[in-house]
């Protein structure tokens, strides 16, 4: 059971209706809903994407890209039908709150999706949600019947003489279809392999025609801010980092759980207060800020930094998913960056070299080194060999499975170093190594 | 009739939501392997004449996605996480755990066709870790108790 948590300092906005039953389209309606989209029908295209970019709000997937900059990159004229895709193959680790946003208030993502049409001038949307997700593609598909059915999507809605259709789709497992470019090419029934950029989605996008491409969260959060006002959204977060977000807390924290907090909470505050802090009076040694595509930070950098876009690009990083992962002074870095790269390897499409072979000849390297057959020369040769995938690769996986690396060989450097000439693993019970099972597919 | 009468009706509907037939083939894959328990070869051909693809052509789709399989498994497919968060919370010792009780490795099937085992990447449940999935249920906050119980459960129930 995915239970729900709660703490004072949260502001809920995205997550204002979990728990309260908004899964029914009559509760729905008397908790506010449906008012955005017929507000949105009275505005002109440009208002509400004006209204979106006053909000700062910012991509809720991972990448934190302005969502009304990317909804004014569709041109006004095209030839071909635009659409609106709902990435909703929320795969990076440590990441659980999309599947909360589906599960307790579907309606607000196909609100949100009507909303971003009616700016773009699409007026076709697609939800597409990741296979092992069934439970939450039944409720989307019941939600998505009933607004049928109400006639709030279809030929004529709300009465206003406008088309607009919302369709579900499901994967069936891939990583890389998270990535925008594999979501389509998953969408229109292909491998999930990328596609080179520019052109860009919001140009050429699904079947040729512009799209506009946006996380769960994201297109969630859209209904609130054109009810409540872009500039009120905005004013809850830091600026140009507008609004609340998900957070979702996970590994050794006392409290591990989705919590809505305003962009620019204190990470400090999120371990101890909100969280709880470490588990079983361990000491924190490590966090992923948001999934396992960011760079790690030691427990003193995390104690200083406050959660929103900027502090983190100010650093050369990334605020990344809302995945928050603890790590506290048992856990083993080599073997948590193998973990990670066993991911990477796993996921990668394939179709590039740097990435294809990259992440297998970390991981290896990995494995002989966390089961003590490790050199000393591999330690900088695994970072080489990441510092070179880094921006060399198709598509942003090459860079997510080097950069968590780079930063634990960097940061702990002193432990790679104990594990050479065949030191069983410091952090194992017995002193043994454990060899992982190995993933094949 | 390869599928269900009912499911076939499913996807002549569903796939009128697409502007090319093709585009629903991922979908149409997944459906038809919960109702055969994996993508048979006629199950293949009869998918590449609903898209106009060829058989080739879906076989290379299938190979992509990790929750397509063209071989038969459990019954009950056990898909233990032992990703970041689940791992830090005891994932790896609850599939080591799975392992011992159901008697299989990974990607194995007990002899009587009922339990398969499979580590699998993050199921997104990572703030109610450790989790597992069999088929699409989740079972999340596992203990030791908790899991021998679930198993139990799927247990029984194979048994009727």
């Amino acid at each position: 059971m995915a239970d729900l948590v709660s703490h004072p300092d949260e502001i809920r906005v995205v997550s204002s209706r979990f728990g309260k039953g908004a899964t029914s389209i009559d509760r729905y309606l008397e908790l506010d809903g449906y008012k955005a989209v017929q507000k949105a029908l009275q505005l002109k295209p440009d208002d509400i994407i004006n209204e979106v970019k006053t909000s700062n709000l910012r991509g809720r997937g991972g990448a934190g890209f302005p969502t009304g900059m990317k909804w004014s990159f569709v041109p006004k004229e095209s030839s071909k039908p635009k659409y609106v895709l709902v990435n909703g193959d929320e795969s990076e680790p440590g990441t659980c709150k999309d599947r909360l946003i589906l599960e307790h208030d579907p309606h607000a993502v196909i609100e949100g999706v009507m909303i971003a049409g009616l700016a773009v001038g699409a007026q076709t949307g697609y939800v597409y949600i990741r296979g092992e997700y069934r439970y939450l593609v039944d409720i989307m598909r019941k939600a998505l019947a009933d607004a049928y059915a109400r006639g709030f999507l279809g030929k004529n809605i709300f009465g206003s003489g406008r088309e607009f259709n919302v369709y579900w789709h499901t994967g069936a497992g891939a990583y890389e279809v998270g990535e925008e470019s594999a979501l389509m090419e998953s969408l229109e029934g292909k491998r999930g392999i990328p596609r080179i950029r520019p052109p860009f989605p919001a140009v050429v996008g699904l079947w040729g025609g512009p799209t506009v491409i946006n996380n769960v969260e994201t297109l969630a959060s859209v209904p609130h801010i054109i009810l409540m006002g872009g500039q009120k959204f905005a004013d809850l977060g830091t600026p140009k980092n507008g609004g609340t977000r998900l957070f979702c807390l996970s590994g050794h924290i006392n409290k591990p759980g989705v919590y809505e907090l305003p962009l620019g909470y204190p990470l400090k505050k999120m371990i101890y207060d909100v969280g709880g802090g470490i588990a079983e009076k361990k000491k924190l040694k490590a966090v992923v800020p948001g999934g396992s595509s960011t760079f790690v930070l030691t427990a003193e950098e995390a104690e200083q930094l406050n959660m929103d876009f900027d502090t983190f690009a100010k650093r050369g990083e990334f605020l990344g998913s809302g995945g928050v992962v603890i790590l506290d002074d048992t856990t083993c870095m080599v073997k948590f960056a193998l973990r990670i790269m066993k991911f990477y390897r796993h996921e990668s499409c394939g179709w590039c070299i740097p990435c294809r072979e990259g992440t297998d000849w970390l991981e290896k390297t990995l494995v002989r080194f966390h089961s003590g057959g490790g050199l000393k020369k591999d330690i900088d040769n695994i970072k080489y060999l990441a510092q070179n995938m880094l921006g060399r690769t198709f598509c942003p996986l090459g860079d997510a499975a080097a950069i968590p690396t780079i930063s634990i060989v960097d940061k702990w450097r002193k432990e790679f170093e104990d594990h050479l000439e065949g030191k069983p693993c410091p952090f194992e019970p017995e002193g043994a190594v454990t060899q992982l099972p190995v993933l094949s597919h | 009739m390869i599928v269900s009468e009912k499911l076939d009706k499913f996807f002549d509907e569903k796939i009128k939501e697409y502007p090319t037939r093709r585009s629903f083939l991922v979908p149409m894959l997944l459906y038809t392997q919960d109702e055969l328990g994996y993508l048979t070869d006629e199950a293949i051909a009869y998918l590449a004449k609903k898209t106009g693809l060829t058989e080739l052509e879906v076989r290379n789709v299938i190979s992509y996605y990790s929750l397509l399989r063209t071989k038969p498994l459990g019954k009950y497919h056990v898909q233990v996480c032992t990703n970041i968060s689940c791992m830090l919370r005891g994932g790896e010792e609850v599939f080591d755990h799975c392992r011992e009780k159901l008697g299989i490795g990974h990607k194995q099937k007990t002899a009587d066709g009922m339990f398969s085992l499979e580590e699998v990447e993050c199921i997104g449940a990572c703030s109610w870790a450790p989790a597992i999935q069999v088929n699409y249920d989740f079972h999340e906050n596992l203990t030791p108790e908790k899991l021998d119980k679930v198993l139990e459960d799927y247990k029984k129930k194979s048994k009727q």
